[in-house]
């Protein structure tokens, strides 16, 4: 009994193989842009796993000189003393044109060595005793093979990508560096009673652990947004499919009452509808996975890029099939069925038997859907507004969100049943008005597509409108911010003077850029001291400022605070700063700082070096003449043996700042995009599944003496005027969302706040492809309406019953 | 045991606040094998009675026995499992399945109750008139030729009853007799009880017995 019940359910799909296509594709689309976020968070996740060791080291103080190097002797002097420290002896390696950053390490004290002991497959092998070992990710030890250097290279995942780690004899070796090391790590367990550091090794300076938190949780809004996005990409293919379920539940009515009466009960054939739906589903969410890898594979080199470049962390994503994100996606596919087919599935559950004129025109009630969605709507609104008005925080800024498009969403319906009603009323002649109460009719079957097509332009317009203020303001606040023409690193202290001296006479200004890293209120932050100057003065972006603020930073009777920093500790100008013990300077102005995770300070050089004397001072800013600037480099490089990457003009820096920023957002508007189409797409599975309900209404029309080229005229637009009506509400809904991620969203997740820019002309150009994107939909019924043949149109009336 | 039992049955239909009785206590006996025509005024209740006799819809008051199972004890579940083995149904509408062909709308039943005999049904399908058609979709049938494809189904289990309501209501007269002249023919073989519910007084002169539905009671 069962199979022959799911056969004749099945049989329905072969006769409508077009509905079926679109069920399955609208299944596919939504698992595969939620896969592909899964999948790109999933990796991205997993490479920060990877790079944990090399933040464990970040997580220890460190021990570093001035000159960059620090004598074997210093280090046995420090350990005869009682200081529990262990060595490090860091730098760069070609392999194969890849620099590979190489830590030799003391395998018996290192924090790391843990990360490298042998597995059980090597059991009793040490490899590190061999000295000719070693130790890299996958990716690395790939390529340090494949330059073939004779060493054994052993992969542990542990490692950091790009990192190889080595015994420090080996590493000695490697670098050509004897005798000398990188920077001492501090353990966690420290003897009592050591005498002070400053005695024992004067020349060393005591760094403490950095702020590798801060990156994370960076990247972890990032993922955030990602997420958010994915399931909203997610939510618009579910609109499809609960439209193609819907539909063919209706259109299967009569064949389940016959089952019914036949003999089939009421539990059986829901159970069969069920196993029929599930099915299906594990087909879409299959193809949906296939899908979302290919989208994530195509994606992940600019996310990689993205986390690289804006938050510092090392990432090397490599796309691999995780069980994880695999059975998440066929979850969210069976889920998202179920949720799709509820309404159906509880209809059939109470269908009943006997078709009764009076049964059908209950289910059918337009009006008490129209009002339900309209107090839902405005219930979802209400919700996200007191939510954002009575909360602060990450949770409440994406609630907000979230009701604001879902109560817009439901609202949609009832806003366009009344502005069509309205159209009615202003109509003239009979076609018109036809025209007109036609369309609020088909409303229901076409409103699950409008909705996704407004869910997809808000986003469109929100994300958008993000970008282009973010761009807008990034860009104006490089071209302020990146004044000087060229910058220089040195790789000393003692070199950094030496250029100093050098540049003096030859330049308009030397300005260092010097800083120290400390802690302020326990949180890591680092100092700038500048020299007072005028490119300071005419240039640096300001948000707030206290009267003559140059003037009292010059003279050390204030000091300015980046914009993360204002915010996370509630600080504006005229209120103290402490800065280090004994040290407290008015705040005097608030500077924006795009893209830095940490908290910044600027005070005036001198007051800097008195508090701390050892700051590095390897880095300037050079004012020169623009046409001088090749020259100088150039000058730069030959007399001080610098590298290409140490001698930087501002023209690469900004052109490299803007690069690493389009790569950010081109993974949010690849989904953007991705999302339209779906909606457009799911405008045409509406149309081409409600066609079969069309015919009966245009047939007696047509009998009437309407053409069928002017009623398909008629349905191609009414479709566009549809998709206009959407795009009008789409606006407002778009620019709240924006605002949303401007105002709250960023400000909780990155700490700045960005201005909103309006851009109309992107808003005309969005028009006019969601307009297109439905006459594209409604050209294919369109089409088949023209091509109708007479005798077609007459079935209609012979069916009549 | 005759096949059919019905005792003080009633039924009223309840819309809002109103009762509408419609049968009020209807008594009646039907034999296996026996065909019985049913007449009565358009709103007397003979769809009504018949829906009931199907087991597809629930009384008030009374009994109905199918072969001496009382269907007031049956659930839902009960009720279907009663409809698959025993009733054939044949309406006004012809209700086929619009995405299955001829033949396996034909076979439907048959196989939905494990019962299907391929010879019998290559029988049917041919004395019905339909082995040309076995491959087409219902909808690509003339009006005739689907009510022969509703007949056949409800034949092809080989039920001990078979209730029409209506069946040609929809066709020309012409067709209408060469229909219902296949029905009684195969309702002969098979042997089945026939139950049907026709306007036509001349139609239900030519079954075993006639009755006359009206203000709720037989006549
Ligand atoms: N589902 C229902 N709900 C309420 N009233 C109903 C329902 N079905 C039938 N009725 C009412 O019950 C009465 C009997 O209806 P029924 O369909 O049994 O009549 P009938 O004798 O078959 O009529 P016809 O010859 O026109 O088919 C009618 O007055 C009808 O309006
Ligand atoms: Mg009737």
């Amino acid at each position: 009994m069962n199979g022959v019940a799911l056969a004749t359910l099945l049989s329905h799909w072969r006769r409508h193989p077009l509905q079926l296509f679109t069920l399955i594709t609208g299944l596919a689309l939504a698992t595969g842009l939620w896969t592909a976020v899964q999948a790109i968070n999933a990796e991205a996740r997993a490479s920060y796993a990877e790079a944990e060791a090399q933040l464990a080291a970040g997580r220890q103080a460190l021990l570093v000189a001035r000159d960059g190097t620090i004598p074997v002797d210093q280090y046995v002097t420090l350990r005869r003393a009682g200081w529990r420290v262990s060595p490090v002896l860091e730098g760069e390696v070609e392999y194969n044109g890849a620099a590979v950053t190489l830590l030799g390490i003391d395998p018996l004290t290192s924090p790391l060595a843990r990360h490298l002991a042998p597995t059980d497959g090597e059991a009793g092998l040490d490899p590190l005793a061999a000295r000719r070992t070693l130790f890299a990710g996958p990716a690395t030890a790939e390529r340090i093979r494949s330059a073939g250097t004779g060493l054994q290279v052993v992969v542990r995942d542990a490692v950091a990508p790009g990192t190889a780690i080595a015994d420090i004899g080996l590493a000695e070796t490697l670098l050509d560096r004897p005798g000398t090391l990188s920077h001492l790590v501090v353990l966690s367990a420290q003897p009592r009673g050591r005498p002070p550091l400053d005695a024992v090794a004067p020349g060393l300076t005591r760094i403490e652990a950095s702020g590798a938190h801060d990156a994370r949780r960076l990247t972890r809004s990032f993922h955030l947004n990602l997420t958010a996005l994915g399931l909203l990409s997610f939510a618009v293919g579910l609109f499809i499919v609960q439209g193609t379920v819907g539909l063919a539940f209706e259109q299967r009515r009569g064949m389940f009452r016959t089952l019914r009466a036949i003999g089939l009960p009421a539990r059986r054939l829901l159970a069969i509808a069920l196993a029929e739906l599930l099915a299906l589903a594990l087909l879409g969410g299959a193809l949906g996975i296939a899908l979302g890898y290919a989208i994530a594979a195509a994606l992940v080199p600019d996310v990689a890029a993205t986390l690289r470049g804006l938050y510092g962390a090392a990432v090397d994503i490599g796309l691999a099939l995780r069980p994880g994100w695999i059975a998440a996606g066929l979850g969210m596919a069976l889920l998202g069925t179920l949720l799709a087919a509820a309404q159906g599935l509880w209809r059939l559950r109470r269908l009943p038997v006997l078709a009764t004129a009076r049964a059908e025109a209950a289910t059918r009630s337009n009006a008490t859907t129209l009002r339900f969605q309209a107090l839902a709507g405005l219930a979802s609104l209400g919700l996200a507004g007191s939510v954002i008005a009575g909360l602060d925080g990450l949770v409440a800024g994406f609630v907000f969100v979230a009701g604001l498009l879902l109560g817009a969403a439901l609202l949609l319906p009832p806003a366009l049943a009344g502005m069509l009603a309205l159209g009615a009323r202003l109509a003239r002649g009979p076609v018109a008005q036809w025209a007109w109460a036609d369309t609020r009719e088909q409303l229901p079957g076409l409103s699950l597509a409008l909705m996704a097509l407004l869910l997809a332009l808000a986003a469109n317009i929100g994300v958008g409108t993000m970008v282009s203020s973010f761009k807008q303001t990034f860009t104006g606040w490089l071209d302020q911010r990146l004044v000087s023409e060229l910058y220089v690193t040195a790789e000393t202290d003692a070199q950094g003077q030496a250029i100093h001296d050098w540049l003096e006479p030859r330049v308009d200004a030397v300005l260092p850029i010097r800083h120290a890293d400390t802690r302020i209120d326990g949180r890591p932050a680092a100092i700038y001291g500048i020299v007072d100057h005028e490119t300071y003065r005419r240039h640096w972006p300001l948000l707030a400022s206290a009267p003559r603020v140059w003037d009292r930073v010059a003279t050390a009777e204030g000091a300015l605070i980046n914009e993360q920093f204002a915010r996370r500790a509630g600080l504006a100008p005229g209120d103290a700063l402490p800065l280090a013990p004994g040290w407290r300077l008015p705040v005097v102005g608030v500077y924006s700082d795009y893209g830095n995770p940490d908290r910044q300070v600027i005070v005036a050089l001198d007051a800097l070096l008195e508090r701390f004397p050892g700051v590095a001072n390897r880095q300037f800013g050079v004012r020169v003449a623009p046409d001088r600037v090749e020259t100088l480099a150039a000058g730069l490089r030959d007399r001080f043996g610098l590298p290409a990457r140490s001698v930087i003009d501002q023209a690469a820096v900004k052109a490299h700042s803007l690069a690493i920023f389009d790569k950010t957002f081109l993974v949010t508007g690849a989904l953007n995009v991705l999302t339209l189409g779906v909606a457009g797409f799911a405008i045409l599975t509406s149309l081409l599944t409600l066609w079969t309900m069309r015919l009966p209404r245009l047939a007696p029309l047509w009998a009437l003496g309407l053409t069928r080229p002017r009623l398909a005229a008629m349905e191609l637009l009414r479709s566009v005027a549809l998709a206009g009506l959407t795009f009008l509400l789409a606006l407002p809904l778009g620019l709240s969302l924006a605002w949303a991620l401007l105002a709250i969203i960023n400000v909780e997740a990155f700490g700045w706040r960005l201005p909103m820019f309006l851009f109309p002309g992107d808003w005309l150009t969005l028009g006019a492809l969601a307009l297109l994107a439905a006459a594209l939909a409604a050209a294919l019924p369109a089409w088949r309406l023209y091509r109708t043949p007479p005798a077609e149109l007459l079935e209609v009336f012979a069916d009549e019953r | 045991m005759p096949l059919l039992e019905i005792e003080h049955l009633a039924k009223a239909y309840v819309t809002g606040e109103e009762r509408q009785p419609v049968l009020e206590d209807v008594d009646l006996v039907l034999d296996a094998g026996e065909t019985l025509a049913l007449t009565g005024e358009s709103g007397s209740g003979k769809s009504t009675l018949l829906h009931l006799v199907g087991a597809l819809d629930g009384f008030d008051a009374g009994e109905i026995r199918l072969a001496g199972t009382p269907l007031s004890g049956l659930d839902e579940a009960g009720r279907a499992r009663l409809r698959l083995a025993s009733i054939g149904l044949v309406f006004q509408q012809f209700n086929l399945v619009p995405s299955l062909t001829v033949a396996q709308n034909l076979a439907l039943q048959a196989r939905m109750a494990g019962r299907a005999d391929p010879d019998w049904l290559a029988e049917l399908g041919q004395r019905l008139g339909l082995s040309r058609f076995a491959d087409r979709y219902p909808q690509q049938l003339s009006g005739g030729q689907q009510q022969r494809v509703a007949i056949g189904r409800a034949l092809a289990a080989r039920p001990p009853l078979l209730l029409a309501d209506e069946p040609t209501g929809n066709l020309d007269e012409t067709t209408s007799d060469r229909v219902l002249e296949l029905m009684l023919e195969l309702v002969d073989d098979t042997g089945a009880a026939l139950f049907l519910v026709t306007h036509s007084r001349q139609l239900a002169g030519r079954l075993d017995r006639h009755l006359h539905l009206s203000r709720g009671r037989i006549a």
